[in-house]
């Protein structure tokens, strides 16, 4: 394996900023990645995150801010001359040029001199495992292949950076899997450092080292996944994260992170995220594997109790999954163990630390964005 | 540049701001000289010619002058005045109104009919451009012979005994309106036949499978999705029959039925050599026809809310 | 997320529509035997129209070989002296080299002014831009004779009338719009990432248009070339209103032999002429068809129009 990554120390991004005519597209993004790091940008669409990427390919001149490599200003630098590989969402392929020359391409345009262009091209097609298509052209090619000869023609110009715009959005589920496996497997061995943009939050999770959460051009939240998973910094970025139980309620009291919140007829105990104090209402973030259908091997955790009616029962491999209403008429997904009849009314518990409460208002961000209200709706 | 600013890492540094850095964002940079010499045809080749034509309308000939009055409005006097030429106004519409018409709606039916998939199809397509490599004058040469009176046409219909005596289908408004048929039809039947392949057909398969009969699907589906396509087509066959001149000159009848607007400019300019009153009837032949194309839109644009605010 | 739905209340499948009898008689992907009255009408008007087509094609053939066809079926006897004749009578090499010179230039010149700007006209926004392509609009919509009468007073007074520059210059109105509303939508088809993935690998701008773009818009050129070939040849009117003996393209001699004071010339001189002119447009869009194919060529037209 020759092929390896030129490195660099790390890379720090300034309060970027991109703005279209007076819109703000992306606003402050501060972040340093260490030469190495897997780094996923993760939002809904619209969140900002292609604008980033593309802002850091140098594809969009920035409006405000400064990017550095090693303490050296990139930004100023054009695309072309700014040593970064690229995968974009729909390949891009060259339609005119076999998989061979898509990925000669851009060591053509580097000079690079025909015997080793020969061999580093031979490499990386042997990297992606696309010797017996060669010569074809990529109109030829599954969607697949396509995208693994994208790849390569990015690892194949060694670049300091390899940025990913929604590599597998266009791929179906199996092939998916199978890919991000492969994408992790090159980064790790090619000691890539990567910057890859999704807005699956499974995928972030499963492939990245840190994830950085946009919403509306502003960042939510930079952390490990684990921590993204376990603490989510506000609701938005709980919801975005799987936890699919939003309960709207009031603090009815609150000892140091434990706080009782209640509304509707149901009352739970939580851990404030932020601040809260009793009175003020609050939003409570629970996932669906942590809200769980009582029964003698689910017993009830830390008194927390509700009864809700059984609305929808779905078989997920091990477990069930249990749609439930409350008297109030709050729709929640649970779990179970066992499948509950459908109109029965069942008995839910959830460990306090897992019930994440947020105060309502945000900081900085206020409305909803259309998705986010889509979203809403559809539960509703 | 980097150590000046690299001290403020964070805060609104505006990192790029240059005049020709906002002006990028505005679109405007070296690359639009690209377009430059397209501009320079189109301004060189037809605004000034056209401006300087408007010009010329405001300088009557003495001639003009003295026939009309009216100071430097005596070209449009005479255009409005003068029944010779004010008549081309009415005899253009008369032929390329029917025309146009014709060739859109006789090309729907047939574009629905030979949308499915059928032997000769192929064939059938090749054949219409054959018209294209007839041209107006071939066209016009033909109709001559094949529809003149001594014409094969009419030799049979006199053969079988439809008629005893020659159909007169040549020099006069019948054989320049055939000849826009062959010259417009297959123009118009293309273009509707890719605006009709344009319709996803699992619309149409949706509308069935809730119960709407073919009138119902035509009526409520199709016609309404295909209307901009039927109006522009509409508007081009249009432009093609309004602007007709050899046709109407070989196998009209000149000085009578097929007198139109175009073959009054090209007399004024050609054989009197009177430039400003060919540029008035040229350009009152832009309005006209600019009137008829603005019609067609409003009724586009009228249709288009009506069908939708019916669903609604 | 291999779910599997064991109980959804209130989402029952509507239950499926039942066939009409009208279309359960027929076995489905049959076509019934009979055809319906519509269609027995769109068929005879095929027809007709093909019969009218074929007539005037072959009455024109046959005259330009018969010799003394004044009554009867056919020509009384048969003889190919009618094209030797026109050929030196109208000088029909000059004719022919003035009709397919003028094409090419028009042709090479409509490409390098109007794909550039088609390029812009997709790729950019700009001010000004809704006026831009308004302006690059008209010239299409117009009747060629409303701007041709005073562009060729204009060619007039710069002493260029029935010169073969004003010839190309005429044509060039119609044609260059014409090359930027054709190229415009198939440059916008073509996925503007690929021109970003040839900039991340590394290519200055001018290598992503001589590597990337030229090979990429071949077919389009190709295709709106052709349309450009076709429509200047077949121009009548503005060719008309400029040029002169030596200058005449093809269509306007026949027209001026056609119309000559005097009657006009021996009709089968010039329905010789007239077949020597479709000959050159089939030999031509023959040519043509075998690089682009007819429906990329129609869906071009398309897409251009509805703009």
């Amino acid at each position: 394996m020759t092929i390896t990554a030129s490195k660099f120390q790390s890379l720090e991004l300034r309060g970027v900023g991109r703005s279209f005519g007076g819109v703000d597209a992306l606003v402050g993004l501060d972040l340093t990645v260490r030469a190495g790091e897997f780094i996923a940008l993760l939002g809904p669409s619209g969140c900002g995150k292609s604008t980033a990427l593309n802002c850091l390919a140098g594809l969009l001149p920035l409006t405000h801010g400064q990017i550095l490599v090693d303490g050296t200003r990139v930004d100023t630098v054009a695309a072309e001359n700014r040593d970064f590989g690229m995968v974009f969402q729909n390949y891009a392929l060259f339609p005119h040029l076999t998989v061979e020359r898509n990925i000669a391409f851009g060591l053509q345009m580097r000079k690079v001199p025909k015997a080793e262009l020969k061999r580093r091209v031979a490499e990386a097609i042997a990297l992606v495992k696309l010797e017996q298509h060669a010569t074809k052209l990529p109109g030829q090619l599954s969607g697949g292949q396509q995208q693994r000869v994208a790849i390569a023609r990015a690892v194949v110009m060694e670049p300091r950076l390899v940025l990913m715009d929604e590599p597998l959005s266009n791929l179906d589920a199996k092939l998916r899997l199978e890919m991000r496996t492969e994408i992790r497997r090159l980064h790790q061995s090619l000691g890539l450092t990567t910057i890859y943009v999704t807005h699956d939050q499974e995928e972030a999770l499963s492939m990245a080292d840190r994830l950085v959460v946009l919403r509306e051009g502003r960042v939510q939240q930079i952390g490990t996944p684990e921590e993204l998973h376990n603490h989510p910094a506000n609701w938005h970025v709980a919801d975005f994260m799987g936890y699919r139980n939003l309960v709207d309620l009031d603090v009815v009291s609150v000892d140091g992170p434990n706080v009782t919140v209640a509304g509707n007829g149901v009352t739970l105990h939580g851990t404030a995220v932020g601040a809260v104090t009793p009175g003020t209402a609050v939003r409570a973030a629970i996932r669906p594997e942590d809200l769980v259908v009582v029964s003698p091997s689910l017993p009830v955790r830390g008194g927390n109790t509700a009864k809700a009616t059984v609305s929808v029962v779905e078989y997920h491999g091990r477990e069930f999954a249990v749609g439930v209403t409350t008297p109030g008429g709050q729709l929640l997904h649970v779990r179970s163990d066992h499948a509950p009849a459908v109109g029965s009314t069942v008995e839910l518990t959830a460990d306090p630390a897992r019930v994440l409460v947020y105060p309502l208002a945000l900081t900085g961000a206020a409305a909803l964005s259309d998705e986010e209200n889509e979203l809403l709706e559809v539960r509703r | 540049m980097s150590s000046a600013t690299a001290g403020r890492p964070h805060g609104r540094t505006r990192s790029t701001a240059s005049l020709r850095h906002r002006l990028a964002e505005r679109g405007i940079d070296v690359s639009l000289l690209m377009l430059l010499p397209a501009l320079v045809v189109a301004i060189g080749l037809f605004v000034y010619p056209f401006s300087y034509g408007i010009g010329l309308t405001f300088q009557p000939t003495p001639a003009t002058q003295e026939q009309w009055g009216g100071g430097v409005l005596a070209n449009y006097l005479a255009f409005f005045k003068d029944p010779f030429v004010f008549n081309s106004v009415w005899l253009t519409m008369r032929l390329a109104l029917p025309a146009a018409l014709f060739n859109v709606l006789a090309s729907v039916p047939m574009a629905f009919k030979l949308r499915k998939r059928f032997r000769g199809k192929k064939l059938l397509t090749t054949l219409l451009v054959l018209p294209i490599t007839l041209g107006t004058v071939l066209t016009a040469q033909g109709l001559l012979i094949f529809a003149g009176r001594q014409g094969w046409l009419n030799r049979f219909l006199i053969q079988i005994g439809v008629i005893h005596d020659p159909l007169p289908l040549v020099n006069n408004y019948v054989g320049v309106f055939l000849s826009l048929v062959i010259s417009g039809f297959p123009f118009a039947f293309l273009l509707i036949s890719s605006y009709l392949s344009g319709i996803d057909p699992s619309i149409e398969a949706a509308a069935k499978t809730m119960g709407a009969g073919w009138g119902q699907r035509f009526r409520r589906v199709v016609l309404p999705l295909l209307a901009p396509g039927l109006a522009t087509t509409f508007i081009l066959t249009f432009v093609l029959a309004f602007s007709v001149f050899p046709s109407a000159r070989l196998v009209g009848d000149a000085s009578g039925a097929t007198r139109v607007m175009a073959l009054m400019a090209y007399r004024a300019f050609g054989e009197q050599t009177d430039y400003p009153m060919a540029s008035t009837i040229a350009l009152m032949m832009g309005v006209v026809e600019l009137l008829v194309i603005a019609l067609v839109l409003l009724w586009r644009s009228f249709l288009y809310k009506g069908s939708t605010g019916g669903k609604g | 997320m291999a779910t599997q739905t064991v109980v959804t209340p209130g989402v029952d499948p509507a239950p499926a529509k039942k066939v009409k009898p009208r279309d359960a008689a027929r076995v489905p992907g049959e076509r019934s035997l009979v055809a319906s009255p519509t269609t027995w009408v769109v068929w005879a008007a095929t027809a007709a129209f093909f019969v009218l087509l074929i007539g005037i094609l072959v009455s024109v053939v046959v005259d330009s070989f018969g010799k003394s066809w004044f009554r009867g079926w056919l020509p009384e006897s048969w003889s190919s002296s009618w094209y030797t004749s026109a050929w030196d009578r109208f000088g029909m090499t000059q004719i022919i080299g003035v009709t397919l010179g003028v094409a090419a230039a028009v042709i090479v010149v409509s490409v390098v002014v109007g794909v550039p700007a088609a390029y812009l006209l997709a790729r950019r926004n700009f001010p000004f831009k809704r006026a831009v392509t308004l302006l690059f609009l008209l010239p299409v919509l117009m009747p060629p004779i409303t701007y041709g009468i005073p562009l060729a007073t204009v060619m007039y007074n710069l002493d260029l009338s029935r010169t073969l520059t004003a010839v190309i210059l005429v044509n060039l109105v119609p044609s260059v719009p014409f090359v930027i509303m054709t190229m415009t939508p198939f440059i916008e088809q073509i996925n503007p990432a690929i021109e970003s993935a040839a900039r991340m690998s590394g290519a200055r701008m001018r290598q992503v248009f001589t590597k990337i773009l030229f090979p990429l818009l071949v077919p389009g050129v190709l295709a709106s070339s052709i349309l450009v070939l076709v429509r200047t040849v077949g121009m009548f009117d503005l060719t008309f209103l400029v040029s002169g003996p030596g200058t005449d393209t093809l269509v306007v001699a026949i027209y001026r032999a056609m119309t000559a004071a005097g009657g006009g010339e021996a009709r089968q001189l010039i329905s010789a002429m007239a077949v020597v002119y479709t000959a050159t447009m089939m030999v031509i869009l023959i040519v043509a068809l075998r690089f682009v194919s007819p429906t990329q060529l129609v869906a071009r037209v398309r897409e251009s129009r509805e703009d």
